[in-house]
């Protein structure tokens, strides 16, 4: 009975050739594994896109009045490079990637609930990214409406405003499937004695940022149909001069978007959570406190949205509750945070190179999240709204929060992802080279916005010259390090050494299965007898 | 020698026994369901929550527009849906009850029914367009802002539901086919149920659609 279940697991899921060849061997595969790599892959091509057109703007931004491009190409630009980061980027990001290769294995199952409901969330990604990128080719020109589609002017743009926002849609019907298809995983695949609470801290994240993707998604959804519709056949529900309110818009397409922003950093703080432990040696520190916090916020983020809306007139009394509860989420995360540093205290730390990556989001996310406090302020938004201030938060949190983590978590699994190493040396200077850059690109944004510079301008006044000259030398400094990073992945990848089982001393389960792993991760399904960070059993690895 | 046949045969039945088990989860399949279903009542709940906004913004004109729409007509489509409902519930429990022939009488039945639906859903919105009331339209644009919102909220809604109408038409008719080749069949009905609780769902919208709409008055 072992026998064809050993024939199955003797080969790694990298080698595995089941009944189709080639490249459909892949975009055919219902494995997990090979699903998230395929993720990776889109991912990475769309990130590349992303970065080279925030490139342009930087250096069209070097001086005032133009230097590159035309004042519409910059419109068009700045939108582009939102809807790839946020839409194909960031909010896929770690669930889709890590969370489809890591959740089966660390819960200590053999794939998720719904394999083919899995491929399905890739091949409707697939399709978004494609149909997005199209919008730019088509004729009537890529779109200029920026990434929050805000009506009326989504209604009157020339544009291909209508192929963005199906593409939004389909990207949003990927991200429900695979949040649906998480849920449903972690509730019916626990190997026996996987308790909830000895479920991973990333377990909880993943599980957590599902019922965002589930609860919140269809209602942008619905808001982005309708824009649609509205635009085919003007039937006056968004517009103003039809008799629509262009404010329900707002509120509609927030009761998304601000959930979905815990969408793109609860996963974050669950690796987070992960490589803490490993590389202190030493368990979590108040495990279900952190557990709790991500339910918290992902539970407390339903409430904030309108505090993107504190400029548009909406009454006093509502600025002031949303204010009031938009202050309230910075409690969970800072439960974290205290949570984490508590974790390194009196630990033997080993400042391996994804322990510099979650060192740089500590310190990244520490200001994005500060400076989220002056936005969440009445008084003070009203003064920096709309400025380089908002763009450089949310830089903060999202780049330097979600993609650094993103970058860890790449450091952390590769070997056993791909069963090579990188060399850490290279690595190493690259996270330096990223630091230095990402903080002269953002922080000099801080100082200008609160100057008054407004976000979304092709041009500005000389004064603000010095500053602008500053941040596009970072973003050239960052983009170095950014393809260091990527050249030494790639290498190793190609010819890094082999990778060991367990390179880290990490005690999760994905760290109990050869590397990578083989077809259906386990040869047993394991029996879990003790909560996830229990170093004290595994002191032989040290 | 023929009883190490019967042993490998039994061994290989064991296997592939165990693969199907594993694969088969019917409360999963569940549990994915009602998570879908979950995410299309908050789709349809942003449309409520418009209708709700439009509604107190425009009390007057939503009062005079809704007269306007033809009672009989809605009536008689609640009547066929809610009916369509209780033979999409027989059908399941007809199947669970190995009565095939019937369960697939009651599905053919619920899916005419559907078929039904539109065709006086058809009749209805054509006539409205032919008195020049559709989006976009000259007569419709003269009226009260209120009003073009109303219709505006109509058609988008009583659309979407409709859209869910013909996209149950398609599942039921595979689960029609499923059933007959029998791969559908009483040891393993998941796939019906849940399209039995789709449909119960489009059935639902509806019940808050008809009163909305064309009661509210």
């Amino acid at each position: 009975m072992s026998n064809p279940a050993t024939n199955v697991n003797s080969v790694n899921y990298l080698e595995y050739t089941g009944k189709y060849k080639g490249i459909f061997a892949w975009i055919f595969s219902t494995d997990h594994k090979r699903i998230g790599l395929m993720y990776l892959w889109g991912m990475a091509l769309f990130f590349i896109v992303g970065i080279s057109l925030g490139f342009v703007m930087k250096s069209e931004m070097l001086n005032p009045g133009k230097d590159l491009i035309d004042a519409q190409t910059y419109n068009a630009i700045f939108t582009l490079h939102g809807v790839i980061m946020i839409f194909l980027v960031i909010i896929p990001g770690i669930p889709a990637v890590f969370g489809n290769f890591f959740l089966p294995i660390q819960i200590g199952a053999k794939d998720v609930s719904f394999p083919r409901l899995n491929l399905l969330s890739w091949w409707l990604f697939l399709i978004g990214g494609i149909l997005a990128v199209m919008s730019i080719f088509l004729p009537g020109g890529p779109i200029d409406a920026g990434w929050t589609f805000y009506v009326p002017y989504a209604l009157r743009s020339s544009t291909n405003v209508s192929v963005a926002l199906l593409a939004a849609f389909i990207l949003g019907f990927s991200s429900i499937l695979t949040g649906l298809n998480f849920i449903t995983t972690v509730h019916r695949l626990r190997a026996p004695g996987m308790t909830f609470f000895r479920m991973p801290l990333f377990i909880w994240s993943l599980y957590s940022t599902a019922w965002i993707q589930v609860i919140a998604t269809p209602v942008v959804g619905i808001t982005i149909v309708l824009v649609i519709i509205e635009r085919l056949f003007s039937i006056g529900i968004f517009d103003p001069a039809l008799g629509g309110d262009p404010i329900l818009f707002q509120h509609l397409f927030w009761i998304y978007s601000h959930p979905a922003v815990y969408i793109m950093i609860l996963p974050a703080m669950g690796i987070v959570s992960e490589i803490i432990p490993t590389f202190a040696r030493r368990t979590i520190f108040g495990y279900k406190a952190i557990a709790f916090s991500s339910l918290a916020i992902a539970f407390i983020g339903y409430f904030v949205w309108a505090h993107h809306m504190f400029t548009t007139g909406i009454s006093d009394f509502s600025r002031m509750v949303f204010s009031f509860l938009t202050f309230i989420v910075a409690i969970p995360s800072g439960v974290k945070i205290f949570n984490w540093v508590a974790t390194m205290y009196k630990g033997s730390i080993d400042a391996r190179t994804p322990f510099l990556f979650v060192m740089m989001f500590i310190f990244l996310f520490s200001i994005g999240g500060l400076t989220g406090l002056v936005l969440g302020n009445l008084a003070t938004d009203v003064h920096v709204h709309d400025t380089y201030f908002v763009v450089a938060h949310f830089h903060y949190v999202m780049f330097g929060g979600t993609i650094m983590i993103l970058f860890a978590g790449l450091h952390y699994w590769f070997p056993k992802m791909f069963g090579r190493m990188y060399n850490e040396r290279i690595a190493n200077i690259s996270v330096f080279i990223i630091f230095i850059g990402f903080n002269m690109l953002y922080f000099t944004m801080f100082i200008l916005g609160y100057m008054g510079m407004p976000r979304r301008y092709w041009d500005y006044l000389p004064e603000y010259q010095p500053l602008h000259i500053i941040s596009t030398i970072g973003s050239y400094i960052l983009i170095t390090g950014l393809l260091l990073m990527i050249y030494n992945l790639v290498k190793g990848y190609y010819s890094g050494k082999k990778a060991e089982q367990n390179p880290w001393g990490g005690v999760t389960l994905e760290w109990s299965v050869p590397s990578p792993p083989p077809l259906e991760n386990f040869e047993v399904i394991p029996t879990v007898e003790h909560e996830p960070y229990h170093f004290e059993t595994h002191e032989e690895v040290k | 020698m023929s009883e190490i046949t019967t042993s490998t045969d039994i061994l290989t039945e064991e296997v592939t026994h165990e693969h199907s088990h594993v694969h088969r989860d019917d409360f999963g399949a569940k549990i994915g369901m009602w998570l879908f279903l979950f995410t299309e009542l908050l789709l349809f709940g942003g449309l409520f929550i418009l209708y709700m906004a439009y509604r107190v913004q425009y009390s007057e004109a939503f009062h005079f527009a809704a007269k306007e729409l033809n009672i009989g007509l809605g009536t008689l489509n609640t009547i066929v849906l809610l009916t369509s409902s209780l033979t999409m519930a027989l059908s399941i429990a007809a199947l669970q009850r190995h009565k095939k022939q019937l369960s697939l009488f009651l599905l053919g039945s619920t899916i005419f029914m559907a078929l039904l639906f539109m065709v006086n859903k058809y009749f209805e919105w054509s006539a409205k367009f032919s008195h020049g009331i559709f989006p976009g339209s000259a007569d419709l644009m003269d009226r009260d802002k209120g009003e073009i919102v109303f219709f505006g909220m109509y058609y988008a809604m009583t659309g979407l539901h409709g859209l869910h109408v013909i996209i149950g038409v398609i599942l039921l008719s595979f689960m029609y086919v499923f059933v007959k080749r029998g791969s559908v069949n009483p040891d393993n009905y998941i796939k019906l149920e849940n399209s039995g609780l789709y449909w119960h769902l489009v059935d639902l919208i509806w019940i808050f659609l008809f009163p909305l709409f064309y009661l509210l008055h």
